[in-house]
């Protein structure tokens, strides 16, 4: 499974998880304690700043996860330069398109095993109280594992559909999809209690 | 508990393959992506908990970096996008299905499902989504759903969507839906 982190090795994939974490939920809540147009553009020009510094393919793969924010930033300006406060309208653009650049900034600079490592050391408490986390530690890789199982079963069924029909596959297929994933499940399962049930309940009682 | 923890993992994988593959969409036109018809399925065949457990596990993977949302989006941008209220929505969604279905006793299982589906997948999903629309982009409240308005035809289709199938699982696969006459409730229920 292919996840969202970059490729290219850059100095922050070396960071721990949970400081990046942290300094962006500093960066994020400081952008809306201020109403001040300067140091929102400074932020995202920051931003964008540490965008570059990888190199020209770090930034327009960088660039290419801003993409979503564009129709939403295009409709705030012209619905703010309607009502004549496009002061506000620029402010909101600003603020939003920072938030995601920042946050999306660690998601591409932290591995999956770092990222799920944190969730582990961050659910440590509910272990303390007593409160089992072995359900969501098998759970995690359970899902990675069957999402490419099941995309590919649902281009079968669609190549299945195309082999005897002229019309388009399309929500008939979900039900077959359904179908598969329950049987899954059943054998998932039974696999599990087979091997001893989930992963660390032997050191957990 | 086996079988429970991969229910769970298999539905959110499941959601994670409609959103995914381009082949199911539901075309009308427009082509809409069927990963919300994967939400209000996991509430309505899951049940409240575990639907909502299934969908919140499926949105703790997109935090986590993995590009499962439809389009191949994912990351922690996501959670600060406008589209924000709907991907934390989901879970809530799912549980508010699962709990409609549950409570709501009608005869026919795809009515009670597509009703619950659209309590859960529009009602609840809608103001949520609508709420995080205006706190992203400090619009009112009325503004933000006035946007958002659009997409609700494509979803009652869904939740049409979910009415059907669940209506066909009922009857080649009984068992699997533990709110349906009471069959296969007992000890299913200790997540």
């Amino acid at each position: 499974m292919i996840s969202l982190t970059s490729p290219i090795e850059t100095r922050a994939h070396r960071w721990p998880a949970g400081w990046k974490l942290g300094a962006l939920c500093l960066a994020s809540t400081g952008l809306f304690l201020t109403d001040s147009l300067a140091v929102h553009l400074v932020a995202l020009l920051l931003a964008l700043a540490l965008y570059a510094a990888p190199g020209r393919i770090f930034l327009r793969a960088g660039l290419r996860g801003l993409r979503v924010a564009l129709p939403f930033a295009a409709v705030l300006i012209v619905w703010h330069a309607a009502t004549g406060d496009l002061r506000a309208g620029v402010l909101i653009t600003l603020r939003m398109v920072t938030l995601i650049a920042l946050a999306n900034l660690v998601t591409m600079t932290t591995g999956l095993e770092d990222l799920v490592e944190l969730v582990r050391r961050l659910t440590a408490p509910l272990r303390r109280l007593g409160l089992p986390t072995y359900p969501l530690e098998t759970a995690i890789p359970l899902v990675i594992r069957f999402t490419p199982v099941l995309v590919a079963h649902a281009e079968t069924l669609a190549l299945a559909w195309r082999a005897r029909s002229r019309h388009r596959p399309g929500w008939r297929l979900v039900l077959p999809l359904t179908l598969r994933a329950l049987d899954d499940a059943d054998r998932v399962g039974e696999a599990l209690r087979a091997r001893g049930g989930p992963i660390g309940i032997s050191q957990q009682e | 508990m086996e079988h429970n923890i991969a229910r769970i993992a298999l539905f959110a994988a499941m959601i994670a393959a409609l959103g995914l593959v381009p082949q199911i969409t539901l075309g009308f036109g427009v082509p809409i992506t069927a990963q919300s018809l994967g939400v209000m399925l996991a509430g309505a065949v899951l049940g409240a908990r575990r639907g909502a457990a299934a969908v919140g596990l499926f949105i703790l993977l997109v935090a986590l970096g993995l590009p499962l949302l439809a389009g191949g989006r994912g990351g922690l941008g996501v959670f600060v996008s406008p589209t924000a209220g709907f991907a934390l929505g989901f879970p809530v969604a799912a549980f508010a299905t699962g709990l409609f279905v549950e409570r709501v006793r009608l005869p026919l299982a795809g009515l009670r499902a597509g009703l619950g589906a659209v309590f859960g997948g529009i009602v609840v999903l809608y103001l949520l989504g609508a709420a995080g629309l205006a706190l992203v982009t400090g619009k009112s409240l009325g503004e933000a759903f006035a946007l958002v308005a659009v997409f609700i035809p494509g979803d009652l289709l869904k939740a049409a969507i979910t009415g059907m199938l669940v209506q066909a699982l009922s009857k080649v696969r009984p068992e699997t839906l533990a709110w349906h006459r009471g069959v296969a409730g007992a000890g299913d229920r200790r997540l």
